[in-house]
């Protein structure tokens, strides 16, 4: 199905936001960047996405491989972004796969627990252009993608 | 002509719009964001924004008319339309979100009613303001013009 080794041009994202608006926005950002995006509306959803729920050494389906990076909202009802974060990095299959938390609150102390935990980046809400363009840039050019 | 005459009544309202803190640059950032694959992107999230907000008022006014008020709703739902207003550039309205959440935690009751209405009279505020904006894109468009595009005001 994919001749091509190691170059993906259109990366997945997969974006986590409990809410609406910054769903549709964080997903049009992503999307004008040639992302292909999937969106879920909290952390259970996006392990359920990941197929990650039963137990997070396996993935019960295909999604997990194809995402190329995780961007989610760090507060949120139920699973914070940190918790969701916790759970990716816990996972062998999905640990590689870089996180980025959004927040639209600035806390010092916020921000380094999830860095400690593995978190790529740390980006403040509302989202612009250039942040988006840097995270295309720098997590998802075709030198670091991994191939599907 | 009359396409001129329309960008530049665009052009003048949006400044003001950014002038008086009704808007900030984040509103700038959604308008990049339409397209042609997304002509009507600006509508769509504005219409959801309003949507949204609206739902969330009137939960936050059931909410302090009772007896007992239930903080952890309000602390649940204010927040959230302090991030949608700051999303779509809603300055006042966030601002006004802000002030409201700070009184919350003190769980003062009748200040946060009073906060309730200054968000409310924001809200209906940039409402106007923005439906009067789209009207103008509207215009704009159908005169066959294209809609300008905004200086960075952040």
């Amino acid at each position: 199905m994919d001749g091509a080794v190691g170059f993906v041009e259109e990366p997945h994202v997969l974006a986590v936001d409990d809410n609406l608006i910054d769903r549709i926005l964080v997903e049009k950002l992503l999307k004008n960047s040639s992302c292909k995006v999937t969106t879920a509306e909290n952390g259970q959803r996006a392990l359920e996405y990941l197929g990650l729920v039963e137990n997070n050494q396996t993935s019960s389906n295909d999604n997990a491989s194809k995402v190329n990076m995780i961007i989610t909202d760090y507060c949120m009802p139920g699973m914070t972004g940190y918790e969701l974060l916790k759970k990716i990095k816990e996972s062998s299959v999905m640990k590689d796969v870089p996180v980025v938390i959004m927040s639209s609150e600035n806390v010092p102390t916020r921000i380094n627990k999830c860095l400690e935990e593995g978190a790529e980046m740390f980006m403040l809400k509302p989202l612009k252009f250039s942040d988006v363009k840097k995270l295309r840039c720098q997590f998802l050019c075709s030198s670091t993608v991994r191939a599907s | 002509m009359e396409v001129d005459q329309l960008q530049r009544s665009f052009l003048e309202y949006t400044t003001s719009l950014f002038r008086e803190g009704f808007l900030d640059g984040q509103f700038g950032q959604l308008q990049m964001l339409q397209d042609e694959s997304n002509p009507d992107f600006v509508v769509e999230v504005v219409s959801l924004f309003f949507e949204d907000s609206q739902r969330i008022l009137n939960d936050l006014s059931i909410t302090l008319n009772q007896q007992n008020v239930d903080y952890k709703k309000i602390d649940a739902n204010v927040p959230q339309l302090k991030g949608s207003s700051s999303s779509i550039g809603a300055q006042r309205v966030r601002n006004a979100c802000i002030a409201f959440r700070n009184f919350c935690e003190e769980q003062n009751a009748d200040a946060c009613r009073r906060c309730l209405q200054q968000v409310k009279q924001e809200y209906l505020l940039v409402k106007e303001k923005l439906e009067a904006l789209i009207r103008l894109e509207q215009q704009i468009v159908a005169a066959g013009g294209a809609i300008p595009m905004l200086n960075e005001f952040s």
